[in-house]
C-alpha cells in the first residue's frame, strides 16, 4: 500500500513540476494545485498508513498502538486552507496580469513580440 | 504579581493583527487616522521590544530565554513562543525599519492604493511571529502570513512592471512553501516532533536511518528559507522584485531576506550543533560555500547594474551571502560579529531603497513614476504632487544621504559598516582556543569581504557621481520632511550603532553564546510549567 501511495504522490508532483515550468499561466496554476495535492498527501502519510484506527482518543487509559496519529491530520487541514488561500490570491494576480498585458504568458509578453 | 510579564512575548504578534483588522473597515480617504493608528501600533511594538530586550538580557528569565506557552499547553504538545536575545534583536530591527518605511509612505505611497496600512501591519505580524515562534509548523503559518501580505504590498500601486515581477515572485514563493511543507512532514515523520527545542533534544538519539532522513528533511526545509534569503542559485527573483516594488515596501523586503537568514541560523545552530551526535556539523560547509558564491554573484551584479533599485537588491544579496558564509564557518565569535553586520547592513540598505526614489526625482522631475500608477489604478483623490512640508537644501541632503548609505553598505570608516566588517576580520584572524585554525576558508572569506566592499564602493559612487555631480543643470527636487526624516532616522541609527558598538557587541556575544548551547533551550522550553488555571487542577494541566 505504501508503494502505491508513494507512486501516486510522485506522479502528482512530477506532473506539477512539469506544468509549473510551462509558459502559460493556466498551466502554472494547475501545476501548483497538483503539487499541493502531492504535498498534502505526503504530510498525511507521515502519520503512517493505518486502516480502521480512530485519531480521537477516548477518556481513560489509552493504548496508542490502537490509534492513528492525529497531528498530521491537523497539519494537513491547516496546509490545505493556507494553500487554497494563497493559490486563490495568485489567481487574482493572474487575472490582473491578463487584463493589463493582454496575454496569458507568464512573462507578461508574447515571446518574439 | 509577575504572572503577566510573559504575556509581553505575545504582544508583537497580537498588536499588528488587531490593528490591521481594525484598519480594514476604515474608508480609504481617512489617511491621517489610518496613519496614526499604524504608527501608534508600531511605537507600542517598539516599546514592547525594548522592554523584552531588558528582560532577556537581565536576570529575569533563566538563561535569557523567555517562554510563552500558547493556550497553556506544555511545551512539546502545544505551540511555544520563545523570546531570546536573537529574537528580540530581530523584533527591534523590524520595528525600526517599520517606523521608517511607514513614515516614508505618508507623503505619497500609502495613498496610491487601498489597504496599504492593513497589509503593512499583517506583514509586521508575520515577521514578528516568525521570529518569536519555536514550533516549525507555526513558523510555516507565520511565513505564509508574511508572504501573503508581501504579495499584496509588492503589487501595491498596480502597474505592468509590478504585475510581471509579482507573478514570478508569487510563483517562486508558492513552490518554496510547498517544499517547506515537505520538509516539515519529513522531520515530523522521523523525529516525531515539530518543537525546535524538542527536536534538538531528540536528534542525538536518532538511529542512522532516521538521522539521514531527518537531514534530507531539514535540507528540503532549508531550501525554502534560502530562497527567501536569496542564496545563489535561489535568488534570481530578488533584484527584479526589489527594483519594481514601491520604496517603503522594498525597505520591508530587505528585512524579509534577513528573516530567512534568521531562521536558517536558528535551526542550524539548534539541530546540527556540536551536541547533535552523528548529525553534528551537517551542512555547514554547504552553507559556507553557498554564501561565498552568493557574495560573488551579488558583487558582480552590483557592478553590472545600472538601475539603483537593482543595485540595492544585489547589495542585499551580498549581505545575505556574508551572513550565510559566517554561519557556515561555524565559530561563535564570528556569528556575533555577523549579527552586528546584519543589523547595520539591513538598516543601510533599507535607507538606500527609500533614498532611491528621491534621487530619481532629480532625473525625472514631476513624478513621472506616479502618473503610471494612478492611471492604472484609477483612484479619485490621487495626489498630483506629494503633500506635506518641503525641506531646504534638498540636493545637499541627497548627496549626504547617498554617501552615508554607501559608507555603511561598503563598510568604509567611520560608520557602523566598518565596525561590522572590522569585527568580522578580527574574529576570522583571531580564533578562540577551541575553534578552527586560520585556513583556506578564512582567507577566502576575508578576501571576498574586501572585494565585495570594493564592488559596492565602485558601483554606489558611480551612481552618485553620475546622478548628482555630472549632470549639467539640475533643479533641486522638492523633498518632504516625512520623506527625509526616515532616511535620516535610519542613518542616525547606524551612527548610534557605531557609537554604542561596545555594549552592542557585548550583547551580541551573549546572544551568540546562548545560540551555541542548545541544551539551554531544551531545558528551558521543555521545562516550563503550565500555569495552573482557576478551574482545571494543576496536575491535569501539567500531565498533558
Amino acid at each position: 500500500m505504501e508503494a502505491i501511495v508513494s507512486i501516486g504522490i510522485g506522479v502528482l508532483f512530477g506532473s506539477g513540476i512539469w506544468l509549473v515550468l510551462r509558459p502559460r499561466t493556466f498551466q502554472v496554476i494547475i501545476g501548483l494545485l497538483l503539487m499541493s495535492y502531492g504535498v498534502n498527501l505526503s504530510i498525511f502519510m507521515m502519520g503512517r498508513l493505518w486502516i480502521d484506527m480512530p485519531p480521537v482518543v477516548a477518556e481513560g487509559v489509552v493504548d496508542t498502538a490502537l490509534h492513528a496519529d492525529p497531528l498530521p491530520q491537523a497539519l494537513v487541514l491547516t496546509a490545505i486552507v493556507i494553500g487554497f488561500a494563497t493559490t486563490a490570491l495568485y489567481l487574482v494576480v493572474m487575472i490582473g496580469s491578463r487584463g493589463l498585458t493582454d496575454t496569458d504568458h507568464v512573462d507578461g509578453e508574447e515571446p518574439g513580440s | 504579581m509577575t504572572t503577566w510579564v510573559h504575556h509581553l512575548i505575545l504582544l508583537p504578534v497580537l498588536l499588528p493583527l488587531v490593528c490591521g483588522a481594525a484598519l480594514i473597515p476604515l474608508h480609504m480617504t481617512r489617511h491621517r487616522l489610518k496613519f496614526a493608528m499604524s504608527m501608534g501600533t508600531l511605537f507600542v511594538q517598539t516599546a514592547v521590544a525594548l522592554v523584552l530586550l531588558g528582560l532577556v538580557d537581565g536576570e529575569y528569565w533563566a538563561g535569557g530565554i523567555g517562554v510563552y506557552l500558547a493556550a497553556n499547553w506544555a511545551a512539546p504538545f502545544g505551540i511555544a513562543l520563545v523570546a531570546d536575545r536573537l529574537a528580540v534583536m530581530m523584533l527591534l530591527l523590524g520595528s525600526i525599519i517599520g517606523i521608517a518605511a511607514l513614515l516614508f509612505s505618508l507623503g505619497r505611497w500609502s495613498r496610491t492604493g487601498v489597504h496599504f496600512h492593513a497589509l503593512f501591519q499583517f506583514l509586521l505580524m508575520g515577521i514578528n511571529g516568525a521570529c518569536l515562534t519555536h514550533d516549525l509548523f507555526n513558523l510555516f503559518v507565520f511565513f505564509e502570513v508574511m508572504l501573503a501580505a508581501s504579495y499584496g504590498l509588492v503589487l501595491h500601486g498596480y502597474n505592468i512592471a509590478r504585475i510581471r515581477a509579482g507573478m514570478q515572485y508569487i510563483a517562486i514563493n508558492l513552490v518554496a512553501s510547498l517544499l517547506f511543507l515537505i520538509g516539515l512532514a519529513m522531520i515530523y515523520g522521523t523525529a516525531g516532533t515539530l518543537n525546535m527545542a524538542d527536536l534538538a533534544g531528540r536528534v542525538p538519539g536518532l538511529g542512522p536511518d532516521e538521522s539521514e532522513l531527518l537531514k534530507v528533511g531539514v535540507v528540503v526545509l532549508a531550501i525554502a528559507f534560502l530562497t527567501k534569503s536569496a542564496m545563489w542559485p535561489f535568488g534570481f527573483w530578488l533584484p527584479t522584485t526589489y527594483s519594481v516594488a514601491s520604496p517603503p515596501v522594498a525597505a520591508m523586503l530587505v528585512l524579509m531576506t534577513k528573516v530567512g537568514i534568521y531562521v536558517v541560523l536558528r535551526i542550524w545552530l539548534l539541530v546540527f550543533s556540536k551536541e547533535a551526535g552523528t548529525a553534528a556539523g551537517f551542512g555547514y560547509e554547504v552553507l559556507f560555500w553557498g554564501g561565498i558564491v552568493t557574495m560573488c554573484f551579488g558583487a558582480i551584479g552590483m557592478l553590472a547594474s545600472e538601475a539603483p533599485g537593482r543595485m540595492g537588491g544585489y547589495g542585499a544579496i551580498v549581505s545575505s551571502g556574508i551572513l550565510l558564509a559566517v554561519l557556515g564557518y561555524g565559530q561563535s565569535s564570528l556569528v556575533a560579529a555577523g549579527l552586528f553586520y546584519l543589523f547595520s547592513s539591513t538598516l543601510a540598505i533599507a535607507a538606500f531603497m527609500l533614498l532611491i526614489e528621491l534621487v530619481e526625482r532629480v532625473r525625472t522631475p514631476g513624478g513621472a513614476l506616479l502618473a503610471v500608477t494612478t492611471e492604472a489604478f484609477g483612484i479619485e483623490d490621487a495626489p498630483g504632487e506629494p503633500v506635506g512640508i518641503g525641506i531646504p537644501g534638498s540636493l545637499a541632503f541627497l548627496g549626504l544621504g547617498l554617501a552615508g548609505c554607501a559608507l555603511v553598505i561598503a563598510g568604509l570608516p567611520p560608520l557602523s559598516g566598518f565596525v561590522g566588517k572590522f569585527a568580522l576580520f578580527h574574529a576570522l584572524l583571531q580564533p578562540g582556543p577551541a575553534e578552527a585554525e586560520i585556513g583556506a576558508m578564512s582567507w577566502t572569506l576575508g578576501a571576498l569581504l574586501l572585494v565585495s566592499g570594493l564592488a559596492a564602493t565602485i558601483s554606489l559612487m558611480r551612481f552618485g557621481v553620475r546622478t548628482l555631480w555630472a549632470q549639467g543643470t539640475i533643479t533641486p527636487p522638492r523633498l518632504l520632511v516625512s520623506e527625509a526624516a526616515p532616511i535620516t532616522f535610519l542613518l542616525l541609527a547606524c551612527v548610534a550603532l557605531t557609537i554604542a558598538a561596545g555594549p552592542v557587541f557585548a550583547y551580541l556575544g551573549r546572544t551568540s553564546d546562548t545560540l551555541h548551547q542548545p541544551t539551554g533551550y531544551v531545558d528551558r522550553v521543555l521545562g516550563t510549567p503550565t500555569v495552573p488555571g482557576p478551574l482545571v487542577p494543576a496536575q491535569e494541566g501539567a500531565g498533558r
